[in-house]
């Protein structure tokens, strides 16, 4: 009998595919799918009193959310900062994915090197150094006041928005560069030329081929900036004042001293849906458009 | 490929000097002898080195660090294996949909990861502290290694590990002897780059450790004191030259041995 066993799994491929992915799997659901079904339960729990909870059922906490005007305005200015961040990071990105792409014949390596290192260097420490640089007395500050060009501080550079914008645009970019570098260097080359040698100008080439041939890079550098800092929490909290406050300072408050964790499910479950929602209709209107481009 | 465009270069060198210099300045002020990071620049010191030593704090921070990332690093690295090596070597129903489920913690914003694990943690009763933080940074790293461990396996030759169970070597033989020694410069590049994404998480140890502070945690909780700040200076520039060091150990080893195969540097997301 176990013999019998052993010899179907022996010759069973999806069997042994799936024991191999058991502990990946096995991870996801404990560590991530069952969390997130609780978090979405306690949404529809009620704070009674700083320790207790009440269990029964209410929609109440997604009321008090869209009632709340604060809340609500936060998820659209987290949702419009994310929306800057990507649309500024494909457009300044997308001409040194290129020029790599295309032009760099030599030490490429090197190239690619450079490109991904930032992107392993600590996060915290990226958007630190830009405390440093747009503080009062940073390194903008200082260097304009003492060549004479300013008496007073430049104050709006630091705790806005811009502040938020700029630095999560530097700290998200190297996951930008990779995803539209890939997609750039497998760009058959000779196609390029061959549009030309047709006769379609520059223009017209990078429109028609280079443009549409690097789409899958990027939808997937679009989800990979757009994803992260919709829902970014220490750039607003170091840089951002009350101007450049976003949805994760609150939930952060919800869990925290506010002390509501029903209404902090809530609005993190609003937040997961906002992701959904914006990456099914990225890859949905991507896959439309490149179909009839082509 | 194009011919030169000068304006092209210049762009992109630009583009570049963005992506490093702000972080420049953390090393830059570490060793400047004043309490504000503004120019001039006051005078060269290495006081601030001295004085981030002196932390016994700082000891703990970096301890509880080293604990969570090693044992992180380890896990997720084996798991990743295992699911890499069913992902390169075997074609099966629900593929797409495991990819996708095991690359889920990637696609899914870090703060929302965070409160659910603190609610279940909370409910059941536990206590916080390192081990929900490491837990929360197995299922972190571990997509990250298994891109890094699948552009390794792909293109292995299966037939080695065939031969090897034909001349008589059993499961664990053939992937010790056989296996392993070829995903090795693969394994070791895994470790070193969970090893680094987990020592320099920060969202998800701040919702979660509790009184026991990771080494993020501890800067977090500088940077609010002005006067505090050069020694995080100092200690921000030592991470950065330790991570681009091991970083470049990792991508060295990454690409040892593949030969012509073309090299992909850091995270490759599939289409």
């Amino acid at each position: 009998m176990l013999k019998a066993l052993k010899s179907i799994y022996a010759r069973s491929e999806p069997a042994k595919a799936y024991s191999l992915l058991s502990p990946a799997l096995i991870l996801v659901i404990l560590v991530m799918l069952i969390p997130l079904t609780l978090m979405l339960s306690f949404s529809f729990f009620t704070q009674t009193s700083f320790t207790e909870i009440n269990y029964s059922f209410t929609v109440q906490r997604y009321i008090d959310f869209f009632q709340k005007n604060l809340l609500v305005s936060l998820l659209i200015k987290s949702i419009k900062i994310s929306f800057l961040v990507t649309l500024i990071t494909l457009l300044t990105a997308y001409p040194v994915c290129y020029y790599i792409a295309f032009y760099v014949k030599k030490n490429k390596m090197l190239w690619l090197v450079l490109l991904t290192l930032p992107f392993w260097t600590s996060y915290l420490l990226r958007v630190f150094s830009w405390k440093i640089i747009l503080g009062t007395k940073g390194v903008i500050n200082s260097s304009l006041i003492n060549v004479g060009l300013l008496n007073e501080p430049l104050t709006f550079l630091m705790y806005s928005e811009t502040a938020v914008i700029i630095t999560l645009t530097h700290a998200w970019a190297a996951f930008a560069l990779l995803p539209l570098y890939v997609s750039l260097d497998k760009i058959d080359f000779s196609l390029i030329e061959a549009g030309r040698d047709l006769g379609l100008s520059r223009f017209e080439v990078f429109w028609k081929i280079t443009l549409p041939l690097s789409l899958p890079g990027i939808i997937g550098a679009i989800l990979i900036i757009f994803i992260p800092t919709v829902g970014d929490y220490v750039t607003p909290a170091l840089l951002g004042g009350t101007d450049g406050r976003m949805l994760s300072n609150m939930i952060q408050g919800y869990f925290g001293k506010i002390n509501n964790i029903p209404l902090g499910a809530a609005s993190a479950t609003i937040m997961l849906f906002t992701v959904a929602i914006v990456t099914i209709a990225v890859s949905y209107s991507t896959k439309k458009l490149s179909q009839r481009m082509s | 490929m194009e011919q030169k465009n000068n304006t092209l270069l210049i762009y992109t060198l630009l583009y570049f000097a963005f992506l490093y210099v702000p972080v420049l300045f953390l090393p830059l002020f570490s060793f400047n002898d004043g309490n504000y990071m503004s120019f001039p620049l006051t005078g060269f010191t290495t006081e601030h080195y001295e004085e981030m030593w002196s932390k016994s704090n700082l000891h703990n921070a970096l301890w509880a660090s080293i604990k969570v990332g090693v044992v992180a690093s380890t896990v997720s690295t084996t798991i990743a294996l295992f699911a890499a090596k069913a992902f390169a070597r075997y074609k099966f129903r629900g593929q797409n949909i495991s990819y996708g489920a095991i690359m889920m913690p990637f696609l899914i914003p870090e703060i929302i990861l965070a409160v659910s694990l603190l609610i279940i943690w909370l409910a059941l009763g536990f206590k916080l502290g390192l081990v929900p933080v490491t837990l929360g940074h197995i299922l972190f790293c571990t997509p990250f290694a298994m891109l890094i461990l699948i552009a390794r396996i792909e293109g292995f030759d299966f037939s080695l590990e065939e031969a090897s169970r034909d001349l008589g070597e059993n499961a664990w033989g053939t992937f010790f002897r056989v296996s392993l020694p070829l995903y090795l410069p693969g394994i070791i590049a895994s470790l070193l780059l969970s090893f680094i994404i987990s020592f320099d998480e920060f969202v998800l140890a701040f919702f979660l450790t509790g009184s026991d502070a990771t080494l993020p945690m501890y800067m977090w909780a500088q940077m609010r004191f002005v006067q505090k700040l050069p020694h995080v200076l100092a200690l921000g520039a030592v991470i950065i030259v330790f991570t681009t060091l091991i970083v470049l150990l990792a991508f060295w080893l990454r690409n040892l041995g593949q030969g012509k195969k073309k090299a992909e540097f850091g995270i490759n997301i599939h289409e």
